[in-house]
């Protein structure tokens, strides 16, 4: 949901859209139309047959305009009647008191009538800078909180709960939530060992998401959950795993090529980029990731072009017959059961998204589907 | 001046130590972003003092304790550890975050503490005064931000940096990020109890800080009032590093 908006000369010479970038860049009159353009677009979703629609998190920045995804998820529980409401996902750390998160996911829940799939992240690294959170209790902020609102959402209450970072004299939920024994649990991740030990453990076996990386990298993840599973003594299901991508569908290669080149150069180039120091704070990883990033680091935070982008796999764009190849090709080799198709990116603008949408829904969807 | 490096075992912390010269017992309290060398104003200081530099938990050679979480538990630990080596009249010399450890350790007990000289120290908020981002800025403008003199960013910035160097930088940072990243650089409880330090203060201002701005120094006139303030022109984050001799004449005299 980025603010398509944006001035990107400013977003560029900034060096990031992301904690620093003044706010005056934004102005609340095209926000207004953008908000309600977005709010059209998900719930069009449904009328075209997507399974889920799914919202995320972010926090003062021109990348997204969504600091609560709660707000765009309750307003899809009411004008929506069959789709899935996947909220992917809820910053925990950054959350003062989780039995918030606890409360609100339980309110979405019963409100669509077991309709919400609950996601939680950690927030991204910018997003340590911008809430103060201290990233060094990033991982045991995370942990504790998921298992306070576990436990909220499962135990009856009241119970007390007596954690290092959270401490409740009274945890007992109303409302409790509508799916039996709670939503079910996705981890969007853009990759660590850690996180996929904790998704994959028997407790859990929470759906893993990869996120926007090249398909050789969501694959060596893919690849290393179900090896985990296998490691726990248990085979992951399609169903566990997970790929979230931009995707771009129009009549023919070429066109599509060049409708989305701006665009999506812009989400590349602009939207997502920060420097290191901001994307990775003291603690935010283990400091061998760290380092391997710093290695990396050309490769990581230099300009990719649209070619470059489709040669890696971070983007399938294409006529319908070559977006569904792709798709086929890759679900082959990962066997993901979910694919979140990322219909809208930066600048993107409302003809192109719907047209979008559909050619991927009534061209692509179907046949992805039948595997 | 030859120093020598050890080890000494405080509160189940393997911790770093550099001792060099005789007298009195000084203690060396490092900043952030000190590199665990030998510098000259310790040669100078070791002239007269015995010069204890440790590198605090979770710093350099030394351990990452698993009971660091926070600034109180680093003063705790210099408690003890001025215990353990039965250092008594101990001279207290801190730079930045080693200031704040400083202040950290004068309020709770100043029993076997002679004085304290305070280089730019972290530890207190100011309203209107905001200290650099050092976890926002790049490796190579934070050391150019540390110095006035940039031949002496310059010298830092030409060390080679080994693998090994670039482990003991991530792990500072990672440190310094758990102790100070919020409240950031400062113990918002500190200034309460701040007159409770009651042996003699000297404070050292770079007036050029592009850390802590020298701003700060007006604030700690008051939370000290006996502290002996000095505000050295053309000086920048680490006046121990960029003017040896004064420095130390202020430390000695």
């Amino acid at each position: 949901m980025p603010y398509a908006d944006l001035d990107l000369e400013a977003g560029r010479k900034n060096g990031t859209v992301w904690v620093k970038l003044p706010n005056r860049h934004f102005d609340p009159e095209k926000g207004h139309q953008l908000y309600n353009r977005y709010l059209d677009e998900l719930e069009y979703g449904e009328t075209l047959g997507f399974d889920v629609l799914a919202v995320n998190e972010h926090h003062q920045t021109a990348y997204g305009l969504m600091p609560s995804p709660i707000v765009t998820a309750s307003a899809l529980a009411r004008r929506t009647s069959k789709c899935r409401i996947a909220i992917l996902g809820s910053a925990l750390p950054l959350r003062s008191h989780p039995m918030t998160v606890a409360e609100e996911h339980a309110m979405i829940d019963v409100i669509s009538g077991g309709r919400l799939i609950s996601g939680f992240v950690r927030g991204i690294g910018a997003e340590y800078h911008t809430f103060g959170v201290n990233p060094t209790f990033s991982h045991e902020r995370f942990h504790e909180a998921h298992d306070l609102i576990v436990r909220a959402w499962t135990e009856p209450g009241p119970f007390a709960f007596h954690g290092r970072h959270y401490k409740v004299q009274y945890a007992n939920l109303w409302p409790r939530p509508y799916q039996k024994p709670h939503p079910p649990i996705w981890i969007p991740s853009q990759g660590s060992k850690e996180t996929i030990d904790w998704a994959a453990h028997p407790d859990h076996r929470y759906t893993y998401l990869q996120t926007f990386s090249p398909a050789k990298v969501v694959q060596r993840y893919l690849n290393m959950y179900r090896d985990t599973c296998a490691g726990y003594g248990y085979e992951a299901k399609d169903s566990q795993l997970g790929w979230a991508v931009p995707v771009y569908v129009s009549s023919s290669d070429e066109k599509a090529r060049e409708e989305a080149k701006s665009h999506f150069e812009a989400f590349r180039n602009i939207f997502v980029k920060m420097p290191l120091e901001m994307l990775l704070p003291p603690g935010y990883t283990s400091r061998e990731s760290l380092k391997s990033v710093m290695k990396a680091k050309a490769q990581m935070f230099g300009d990719v072009s649209i070619d470059q982008a489709l040669e890696l796999g971070l983007f399938v764009c294409g006529s319908p017959a070559t977006v569904r190849k792709s798709f086929e090709a890759y679900r082959k080799e990962m066997r993901f059961g979910n694919l979140l198709v990322m219909c809208q990116f930066a600048t993107l603008p409302a003809d192109l998204t719907r047209r979008n949408m559909e050619l991927f829904a009534r061209e692509v969807m179907p046949a992805l589907k039948a595997l | 001046m030859k120093f020598e490096h050890g080890f000494v075992e405080v509160d189940g912390c393997r911790t770093s130590l550099r001792r060099g010269g005789s007298g009195e017992p000084l203690l060396f309290l490092h900043g952030a972003s000190d590199a665990p060398v030998i510098l000259p104003f310790m040669e100078m200081l070791a002239q007269r003092f015995e010069v204890l530099v440790p590198e605090h938990p979770g710093y350099g050679l030394s351990q990452e304790p698993k009971w660091l979480v926070n600034i109180h538990d680093v003063a705790y630990f210099y408690l003890d550890f001025l215990e353990k080596l039965n250092l008594e009249n101990a001279v207290i010399v801190g730079s930045s975050m080693g200031g704040w450890i400083a202040m950290e350790m004068a309020v709770r007990n100043t029993s076997r503490i002679k004085s304290l000289t305070l280089a730019s120290p972290a530890g207190i908020s100011a309203p209107g005064i905001e200290p650099a981002d050092i976890f926002l800025m790049p490796p190579e403008e934070l050391v150019r931000n540390l110095f006035h003199d940039q031949r002496l960013a310059e010298q830092r910035l030409a060390e080679p940096m080994t693998l090994e160097a670039l482990d003991i930088v991530l792990k500072n940072r990672h440190t310094t990020a758990r102790l100070a990243w919020e409240p950031r650089l400062h113990d918002p409880f500190l200034p309460e109890w701040l007159h409770r330090i009651d042996v003699p203060v000297k404070i050292v201002w770079g007036r050029e800080d592009r850390i802590l701005p020298v701003g700060f120094v007006e604030h700690y006139k008051k939370l000290i009032p006996h502290a002996e303030v000095v505000i050295l022109p053309d000086c920048g984050h680490l006046p121990h590093a960029e003017k040896p001799e004064q420095f130390v004449e202020i430390v000695c005299r």
